[in-house]
């Protein structure tokens, strides 16, 4: 299965990169954009997709920190 | 009394490291992260730096790595660890320590001096310990990622057992670090991380020699 995970700072803590990209837009024109959160992706190939979830809370993410979904990307 | 210090590619404060445990009194020597054994060593040093490059999120893959699996064990079994900088998001990844290192809230990265106060048990570590609640000392922090974070129970919890082992001295919080905590303690008492730099300040010509009192209190911190 090829599949996307992605990987987002929990609700609440403070997210100093989405801030500064928040910061950064009505300089460039763009108004009314808020709550700017920056997280990243993941794109795999995977044998056994029961295997992902454990994956993810053992490396990709932090799950103290950090939320993660994982969606099959198959035919895309 | 041997230190091993650990060295991941990418570390960078390994060399001052076991200086200071050399300047201590002790004996020291490297431990390469491909290792599965500690060589016999009394105490260890998770060093800082950008272990495997800091790649995914600092500390995180250096987790897996043969060496902190030995070094987990060791803890287990009441082995004095320190982590510093890169040591200590390593140490909370390995979940070692609790919480997280997150950026820092400016978004800088930050080389400066601060006054760190000593909180939490340490006279609990025995009469090696040369550090006493409420004493500052004056050590270098350098970091990106720095920012210690916490879920609010688990603050209070760890600030209830007596697990803040330094705090950012009013005014210098260089990070946003939650609490202005600069470095933690476990429930036992043997694994100590911290952000700021012991390792650099053994020495008087650079300012300090304050880092001194961690490594001798940790040499002696075995739970």
């Amino acid at each position: 299965m090829k599949a996307r995970v992605l990987i987002r700072p929990k609700e609440g803590i403070l997210d100093p990169q989405g801030k500064a990209v928040e910061r950064a837009l009505p300089a460039l024109g763009f108004e009314g954009i808020e709550h700017v959160r920056v997280g990243r992706v993941v794109e795999l190939e995977a044998e056994d997709p029961a295997k992902l979830p454990e994956l993810c809370e053992k490396l990709l993410a932090n799950p103290l920190i950090e939320d993660f979904e994982i969606e099959s990307i198959d035919g895309a | 009394m041997l230190w091993g210090v650990v060295q991941f590619p990418g570390s960078c404060d390994e060399r001052d490291a076991l200086h200071a445990c050399e300047l201590s009194g002790d004996e020291a020597r490297l431990i390469w992260h491909e290792e599965r054994d500690l060589g016999g060593a009394d105490a260890v040093v998770v060093p800082g730096g950008f272990s495997y490059g800091d790649y995914l999120r600092a500390g995180a893959i250096a987790r897996f790595s043969p060496a902190m699996e030995a070094v987990a064990e060791f803890a287990a079994a009441g082995g004095p660890v320190l982590g510093i900088c890169n040591g200590f998001q390593v140490l909370c990844e390995t979940g070692l320590l609790p919480g997280a290192l997150l950026l820092n809230d400016n978004l800088r990265f930050v080389c400066r001096q601060v006054d760190l106060l000593a909180d939490g048990l340490w006279p609990s570590q025995g009469a090696q310990s040369l550090i006493e609640p409420g004493e500052t000392l004056s050590i270098p922090a350098k970091h990106g990622e720095g920012r210690y974070w916490a879920p609010e129970g688990m603050l209070d919890a760890i600030e209830a057992k007596g697990q803040v082992a330094f705090r950012y001295a009013a005014g210098q919080n260089p990070n946003g670090s939650a609490r202005d905590i600069a470095g933690v303690r476990n429930e036992a008492g043997n694994v100590l991380g911290l952000m700021p730099h012991p390792e650099h300040a053994v020495d008087a010509m650079t300012g300090s020699t304050d880092g001194l009192g961690v490594f001798e209190a940790m040499a002696g911190a075995r739970a």
